[in-house]
């Protein structure tokens, strides 16, 4: 299978990009993240797996604070990216959020051109001089986003008009558009057919050369595939993480067994 | 009702029954159905009567005050009267005032009985009579408006008294006027006498649109025209004070605000507002911004903030409704790449909740328009005979009435000639707010994005 060629790659020289100590989440009253502990390298494809409601979507958000939009969520614990505590008082989400890219399950271009979408964050955070520097940017993060090929022609089509793996991949180009350092990745392929999926997949193994990437998905075929190291979830808990070889062939914790067998999830 | 299983009936086996027969229970079913299907149609076509009838009722009573009789006269303008030391200054001509120009009128219409050969044993002052109490009036504005022409002779449409042109509408009839001592029987065969010469014209009546309300006396000169300014000035108000307010107020609630018992409440005061009967607002509006602020009476801007605070809640709600639509999906993507609250909320939200929001604001604004209440306190209710303002300080300020008010107004009137015209001024108000709803959809169609 292609998969074990992906995994051969050896990963763990990377220095650690993200580091996780002891982190809980509450929405409200319930706990929904128990005490994870994880370092997640540079350069690297890190999978979250699990069933539905373990976790992984809601830690996958505590990395660029996008918890912070909901009144109910509570984090406490720590979580350092390069050293640096995301949750000391002086770090400005936005600020933060501009570091760590975000695409979402559903593709969500803005209803503007495409190449509005892929302009707005770089304009936002003045990183274009001139008109010529943002056509730059546009087309190095659509290039990036492997979908520059389809839309050069159609820069001010609406976003919105394309199929759903193009919008999604136009949502990648606009998240790496803002040179962020992280990319997080809400089950990025779950509202796309096979063959976009395939697409997006591709994307993100030639996007582990710039980015530190986290992928949380559903499907543990695709985690196997794309990822070098992968973190399984359960009830709120990391139960297990490390090399994605690993895990999928030895894996020490036997709901980590269960799971990846399909007999709990 | 039907579907509820009677638990006494056989229990049906429906293994084995032809597909071709309905069985008992499908036919019921559909029964019940067919009957639900023909309530509806029946409460339907209820409205739409009930709408037709209206729709009837106000053009066949509304559409006479859009026309009036005139009769043509012409008069000379003496020069001796009206101007006696002959320097045309229109300071001195001011001062004719308008019994000065009735000698004229009468006059003018007495040589017209003649030369048109019509004999009646009317008296000079009961033929005069027929004219419009305005006559004199309207000869006055034309002659300080166009002061060159004393010392000629011009041609000149009058108005003529309510019960002619209601004659002639057929609202005026002979028996009706048995106990009528505004005209009687003579005055009527002069009147049908000058309508067989050609004299008596019902035309378009442009005054009934741009004119100033008039007296008990004269209905037939009394229009829409500075009400309508008033209506106009008040919308003004609103918009500039309703729009803003609300769309703030709006966001900071929908976006920004933390979720507590605070917010609770005050949405739950917003909700209720909504529905607080507009008399409340008038009331309010008395208190504090006459008596406590001491704006002026009748003033348009004092009902302008009265209405505003009644389109608040409206424009509220529909502007938190139209924020709350847009997709969460949207905000996640600008805060995704790094944008701050109120980029996202001013780059994206906003412009995709402008046409539900305009929507909502024009509806508010319509809303505002028709209503009557809240002026019936502050002094806007009631004859209010101003000349159309000079400028938009003193179309706020001055006192005026307002287009629903200025109805009323006209309702309570005794004389039948007032009622037409109440009529008509629905015609009018009923095309602003046709208007102005028909403009919120294209707006909402025009504007309204996909995604």
């Amino acid at each position: 299978m292609k998969d074990t060629e992906m995994l051969e790659q050896n990963v763990t020289n990377h220095p650690v990009k993200i580091a996780a100590r002891n982190v809980q989440v509450y929405y409200g009253d319930s706990q929904a993240i128990r005490d994870v502990d994880i370092d997640i390298n540079d350069k690297t494809v890190t999978a979250f797996i699990g069933p539905s409601g373990c976790g992984k979507s809601t830690f996958l958000r505590c990395i660029n604070r996008m918890n912070d939009t909901i009144d109910a969520a509570r984090v406490t614990g720590d979580i350092r990216i390069d050293g640096e505590d995301i949750y000391d008082k002086r770090v400005d989400p936005v600020q933060l959020r501009a570091k760590v890219g975000m695409v979402f399950q559903k593709p969500n271009p803005f209803p503007k051109s495409i190449y509005d979408n892929v302009a707005y964050g770089p304009r936002i955070h003045g990183l274009a001089q001139n008109k010529a520097d943002l056509d730059g940017i546009v087309e190095q993060a659509l290039r990036r986003g492997a979908i520059w090929d389809e839309v050069k022609d159609r820069l001010h089509a609406p976003g919105t008009g394309l199929s759903g793996g193009q919008q999604q991949r136009l949502c990648i180009a606009r998240a790496v558009a803002t040179e962020p350092e992280v990319l997080l990745m809400d089950e990025p392929c779950s509202a796309l057919d096979p063959i976009a999926t395939a697409q997006v997949e591709e994307l993100i193994d030639e996007l582990r050369q710039n980015y530190s990437v986290v992928i949380v998905t559903h499907s543990m075929q695709q985690a196997a595939r794309v990822s070098q190291k992968t973190a399984f979830f359960h009830l709120g808990n990391l139960v297990e993480f490390g090399d994605t070889d690993d895990i999928f062939t030895r894996p020490q914790d036997p709901r980590t067994e269960s799971y990846i067998t399909g007999r709990i999830g | 009702m039907s579907d509820i299983p009677n638990p006494a009936a056989p229990i049906a086996d429906p293994r084995g029954a032809s597909l071709l027969v309905q069985d008992g229970r499908t036919k019921r079913r559909n029964a019940s159905e067919g009957r639900f299907k023909l309530y509806g149609i029946v409460a339907i076509a209820i409205g739409l009567l009930m709408l037709l009838t209206l729709l009837f009722t106000i053009i066949s009573r509304g559409t006479g005050a859009f026309q009036q009789t005139y009769v043509t006269l012409s008069v000379p303008l003496l020069e001796e009267k009206l101007d006696k030391n002959g320097n045309r200054d229109l300071a001195e001509i001011k001062k004719v005032s308008t019994f000065g120009y009735a000698p004229l009128t009468k006059a003018a219409f007495e040589a017209k009985i003649a030369e048109s050969g019509i004999e009646t044993s009317l008296k000079p002052k009961a033929m005069a009579d027929l004219l419009s109490k305005d006559a004199a009036a309207q000869l006055r504005d034309y002659v300080v408006a166009n002061p060159d022409l004393i010392g000629s002779t011009v041609e000149f449409e009058f108005l003529t008294n309510s019960r002619v042109d209601g004659y002639l509408k057929g609202r005026v009839s002979r028996e009706s006027i048995a106990n009528d001592k505004n005209i009687n029987a003579a005055q009527l065969d002069l009147v049908d006498a000058l309508i067989a010469d050609g004299s008596l014209q019902k035309r378009l009546n442009l005054n009934f649109i741009t004119g100033a309300d008039a007296s008990d006396a004269r209905p037939e000169a009394a229009g829409m025209g500075v009400a309508m300014l008033g209506s106009f000035a008040m919308m003004l108000v609103v918009l500039v004070l309703a729009l803003p307010i609300g769309v703030a107020a709006s966001i900071y609630l929908e976006e920004f605000a933390p979720k507590n018992w605070i917010t609770d409440i005050i949405e739950v005061n917003i909700s209720n507002l909504a529905a607080v009967p507009s008399i409340v607002f008038g009331i309010l509006g008395l208190a504090v911004f006459i008596n406590y602020m001491h704006l002026p009476n009748s003033a348009p801007l004092v009902g302008g903030l009265v209405l505003t605070l009644m389109t608040l809640p409206t424009i509220i709600i529909s502007t938190r409704a139209s924020l709350k639509s847009v997709p969460p999906s949207i905000r996640d993507a600008a805060l995704g790449v790094g944008a701050s609250k109120m980029q996202s909320v001013f780059h994206h939200v906003l412009p995709l909740a402008a046409p539900g929001i305009l929507t909502g604001t024009i509806i508010g604004l319509a809303q505002a328009l028709g209503e009557t209440a809240p002026l019936l306190l502050i002094g806007m209710v009631g004859f209010i005979a101003s000349n159309p303002p000079e400028s938009i300080a003193e179309g706020l300020m001055a006192p005026n009435s307002a287009m629903p008010a200025q109805i009323y107004e006209w309702a309570k009137r005794a004389d039948p000639a007032f009622y037409e015209r109440a009529w008509g001024g629905i015609i009018i108000l009923l095309v602003f707010l046709i208007s102005m709803n028909a403009i919120a959809v294209l707006l909402r169609r025009r504007f309204e994005r996909r995604w």
